[in-house]
């Protein structure tokens, strides 16, 4: 009690310590005057404090968390126990469609707006769950290929005036061949490699379309991009929010059910075996290139139609739309709910968008926590808020059969 | 043929900070296989502590280059202190873990780092103030090589040279080879790995400390994003000449240097950044195992 007591001192001293230049001193070399915030120091002296207690706790709830498991224990929690029930989520699965379907028409336009950006994080999410999730890959870039996507609608619509419908696979199509083409020399890289040239591309094509001003008119960007049109009617802004809204619904119902099927499938059980163990998984037949290649190209395909909904949802875009922020939080997102499980994805999407959407007084703090909990996450609970669940098979015959047989 | 002399010696200078960073980055890779991304954050916030002890110096009357020795010094001492307790917060409770946690744990803590930053100090672009001072010995050639640039390449010389002596020639070097070589091996006979970790961060931190010094004053000015953008670049440098080996580092931050450097001055100084992502996929596509280092194969 009395050493807990005393390592907490220790470590709030070294915090103190630590922040003091940055936290306290703020010197303004204009009027050649130092402003010292001795109260910071203090929040920081109480805060880490406070903190490192909770650290040691956890830490050790989670070496129990550990412990059972070795010994075979069920360490299964009461919500994924819920989840597995199928009555259970029937019944639930009813009551959410029920409620996002009326959503818009309780809802004012503004409340519509923001879920609409939800949803579009909800789809990113799951896009990328692909490629990190299942796969493995951590793909740092990934905002480039929501990027191409926007691009494609903006231009397409400028120049040749093409409507929605026709770009929305022509987006996905461009972004997955982007991935492809892009994939294909990188992918052969050990993940942490893959990760920063990832991470490069994104800048190169922040760079690209901030620079080429003949394509994609520079900083300024496109403006003037047509809303999706209803059967060639013209809706009004109201309108055409909600229809934005029910078409990224229809969006987010088929990328789960896409996604879904193929985390069962053939390919699926590629691409997690290739993230569990790559020699082993390559030992056992799959060709490497092929598996890693289609799940970037996939994860690509999403980013790639949610550009073309951006664009004509927010009808103009820029490259500030496209920084490696962008990529951060769908990265987080994707983290934060647990990678390769489709329902904590989602409800991640929901918790980092709208949160900060509905909690203004602290949105300059976003990033922060967002980087925070990462970090978190990966230390104390790896798998996400709602973690991936393997499919299992059970023997449910008779015991007397199996003593007969 | 002057105006190739004034882009080489610039690519030399620019190199040479990628050089000290990229240091960073192949040392603890080499030790732990792990990338740092968070080491261009370090590299910021040495430049930051800088800036704020010299701020304050120079309100209270102090002047010349005591400032910049004492702003450098504490600089350094702070960012070994935040590349310590970033080892022990961030990764050291991952290690066993699969390969992504601790490397989307780096990415968390860089992001946080930015943040932190952003929100205890500012966005802004601040003034670093100049603090090397002008020789006047340096005059005759100073339409090429200024006296900023001499001080940059002397310190990074000496540094180096401080650095391979420490590795190649003490017994905490000796240490962190083995480390290097076999964890566990080294473990057995007696070497204390976990602290040789937190000293590696040390070092590499303390490096990346007196790159930040040296290059918010050669440029003037220090924001809380500078970091990212180094960082990516001085990995592409410590890519570039094999990571994990320590010439390679320096090898790969000169090299990356002078392309840069040649490429901004001969083609379009618009895509600087471009040339530097389009040769480290090339590198990587190429020879992933970069100039010096040796390609490794995996054994079960």
């Amino acid at each position: 009690m009395l050493q807990d007591f005393k390592k907490s001192i220790l470590v709030s001293i070294w915090f103190v310590f630590l922040t003091f230049p940055l936290m306290v001193v703020r010197v303004n070399t204009m009027d050649q005057v130092v402003i010292w915030r001795w109260m910071n120091l203090v929040w920081v002296a109480i805060g880490s404090f406070i903190l490192s207690y909770l650290w040691r706790y956890m830490l050790s709830r989670k070496q129990a968390r550990t412990k059972v498991a070795e010994e075979g224990g069920d360490t299964r929690t009461k919500l994924q126990l819920l989840l597995e029930d199928m009555n259970f989520r029937y019944k639930a699965m009813g009551v959410i469609l029920v409620l996002i379907l009326i959503f818009p028409l309780v809802f004012d336009t503004y409340q519509s707006t923001i879920m609409i950006s939800a949803l579009i994080y909800v789809v990113l999410g799951l896009g990328l769950n692909i490629s990190v999730g299942l796969a493995g890959l951590l793909d740092l870039g990934y905002v480039a290929f929501f990027g191409v996507g926007a691009y494609t609608y903006a231009l397409l619509n400028h120049h040749f005036d093409l409507g929605f419908w026709i770009t929305l696979p022509i987006g996905g199509v461009l972004g997955c061949l982007l991935g492809v083409v892009l994939g294909f020399p990188i992918l052969r890289l050990r993940g942490d490699y893959l990760a920063i040239v990832t991470l490069g591309f994104g800048m190169i094509f922040k760079v690209v379309m901030e620079n080429w001003d003949a394509l994609s008119f520079g900083p300024s960007g496109i403006a003037n991009i047509d809303r999706p049109s209803f059967f060639g009617m013209d809706l009004s802004l109201a309108n055409s929010t909600i229809y934005i809204y029910y078409i990224m619904i229809a969006m987010v119902i088929f990328t789960i059910l896409i996604t879904n099927r193929l985390k069962n499938s053939r390919i699926g059980r590629a691409w997690i075996a290739l993230r569990e163990d790559e020699i082993a998984c390559v030992a056992m037949g799959i060709d490497m290139a092929k598996t890693k290649l289609s799940a970037y190209a996939l994860g690509a395909f999403w980013a790639g139609m949610v550009g073309v909904l951006f664009a004509s949802k927010t009808t103009f875009i820029n490259p500030a739309s496209f920084t490696f922020m962008e990529s951060a939080i769908i990265l987080s997102i994707v983290v934060l709910g647990g990678m390769g499980s489709i329902l904590g994805v989602i409800l991640g999407a929901f918790i980092l968008i709208l949160l900060p959407e509905y909690m203004r007084a602290f949105s300059e703090y976003r990033m922060l926590a967002f980087g925070a909990a990462m970090v978190l996450m990966m230390i104390f609970r790896p798998q996400g808020i709602i973690s991936n669940l393997r499919q299992t098979y059970e023997y449910k015959g008779t015991k007397e059969k199996t003593d007969n047989g | 043929m002057e105006y190739f002399l004034e882009l080489f010696l610039g690519g030399t200078t620019r190199g040479s900070i990628y050089a000290l960073i990229a240091l960073g980055y192949t040392m603890v890779y080499g030790i732990i296989q792990l990338i740092n991304f968070a080491h261009g954050e370090i590299y910021m916030i040495g430049a930051f502590v800088a800036l704020i002890v010299a701020g304050v110096c120079t309100i209270y009357g102090l002047s010349g280059v005591s400032i910049l020795i004492l702003a450098g010094v504490i600089a350094v001492i702070y960012a070994s202190a935040y590349g310590y307790t970033l080892e022990k917060i961030a990764y050291r409770p991952l290690r066993g873990a699969p390969r992504l946690s601790p490397l989307i744990s780096a990415i968390g803590m860089s992001i946080f780092l930015q943040n932190y930053v952003l929100l205890a100090q500012t966005s802004d672009f601040l003034p670093f103030p100049r603090l090397i001072p002008e020789f006047a010995f340096m005059e005759p050639v100073a339409h090429i090589i200024g006296s900023p640039e001499l001080v940059i390449l002397v310190t990074t010389f000496i540094t180096m040279i401080l650095l391979t002596l420490l590795i190649k020639k003490t017994k905490v070097g000796k240490a962190m080879r083995a480390t290097q070589q076999d964890m566990s091996m080294a473990r057995l006979v007696g070497v204390n790995v976990d602290r040789i970790i937190s000293l590696t961060f040390v070092i590499g931190s303390a490096l990346a400390a007196i790159g930040g010094v040296l290059v918010a004053s050669y440029i003037g000015q220090v924001n809380f994003y500078i970091g990212f953008l180094a960082g990516v670049k001085a990995f592409t440098a410590a890519v570039l000449g094999g990571i994990g080996s320590i010439p390679g580092a320096v090898l790969g931050g000169l090299v990356l240097g002078w392309a840069e450097s040649f490429a901004a001055g001969y083609i379009s100084s618009d895509y600087e950044d471009v040339f530097t992502f389009g040769l480290l996929v090339l590198i990587l596509i190429l020879r992933p195992s970069g100039i010096l280092g040796k390609a490794r194969k995996q054994k079960v």
